[in-house]
């Protein structure tokens, strides 16, 4: 039988720095996507609850102990770092392996996602735990605020290494203009 | 341009993709005859005003939006989710 080498999807691609900006790739965990049946939000609240979790609303991310939600489309959630409980009320996809996760940390975070993201990423529009699906530069993205400077990126796994090299560039180019200003 | 998307916010261009007039919604009977299939399929409206269409939130949530825009001042007045517009 082969055997099979586990790589994550930015292997060897991070961590980066751009002065004192750093990206790196989060650690593999269970992702599952919960797709609620029509009319079935109050069983699926109730199947989340052990976790102290609920379905999120558009734009809401719940972090609980290593558990998150976030939603991630139109009735649609992301159970990110535990296995899923038994939701009768939902459809469930594991999609633990489809994405690749980066953490931005550091005072040029927003300055450099303002290049790739058509969003308004500053605290008054995108407070923490906020979330949203948007593009980062062509690519289907998912940001969530998970601190002051901080936002938790995901892309589809096969876009790993273009994210990062577009994320290398926004920073360096964000610290060259800190330097010379 | 900006697209109010009733679940997201508004959100840029980039994010959608176009579809057409919202008159997809209205599809007729399979047996409505070859009248009404032949508007449905190849006549439009060419209004100077207020009319709607349909928007794909491909980039976003995922969810396709009736989107009212008025043609003669490009403004867009308004969008709903197709889901509750169709139902």
């Amino acid at each position: 039988m082969s055997r099979l080498i586990a790589r994550a999807p930015a292997e060897g691609l991070t961590p980066l720095d751009a002065d004192g900006t750093t990206l790196i790739e989060l650690p593999m965990e269970p992702i599952t996507a919960i797709s609620p049946f029509a009319g079935q939000e109050k069983a699926v609240n109730a199947a989340l609850k052990p976790l102290g979790l609920r379905f999120p609303k558009p734009g809401q991310s719940l972090a609980r102990g290593k558990a998150r939600i976030l939603w991630t489309g139109q009735d649609q959630a992301f159970l990110i770092g535990v296995a899923p409980p038994e939701i009768p009320g939902a459809a469930l996809a594991d999609q633990s392996d489809g994405w690749a996760r980066l953490r931005l940390t550091g005072a040029l975070a927003e300055a450099a996602l303002a290049r790739l993201v058509p969003l308004d990423l500053r605290t008054g529009a995108f407070p923490l735990d906020a979330t949203a699906r948007s593009l980062l530069n062509h690519m289907p993205l998912s940001v969530t605020r998970t601190g002051t400077d901080s936002f938790d990126l995901m892309v589809f796994r096969s876009m790993a290494t273009t994210a990062v090299h577009e994320l290398d560039v926004a920073m360096r180019s964000v610290a060259a203009r800190q330097d010379g200003g | 341009m900006r697209i109010p998307c009733p679940l997201c916010g508004p959100r840029d261009l980039r994010e959608f993709s176009y579809r057409g007039h919202a008159v997809g919604l209205d599809r007729p009977a399979p047996d409505a005859g070859e009248t009404a299939w032949d508007e449905f399929v190849y006549l439009r409206e060419n209004p100077a005003g207020p009319t709607q269409d349909l928007w794909y939130h491909e980039a976003g949530c995922g969810a396709w939006l009736v989107v009212e825009r008025n043609t003669v001042t490009h403004e867009i007045t308004g969008a709903r989710l197709a889901s509750e517009a169709a139902s």
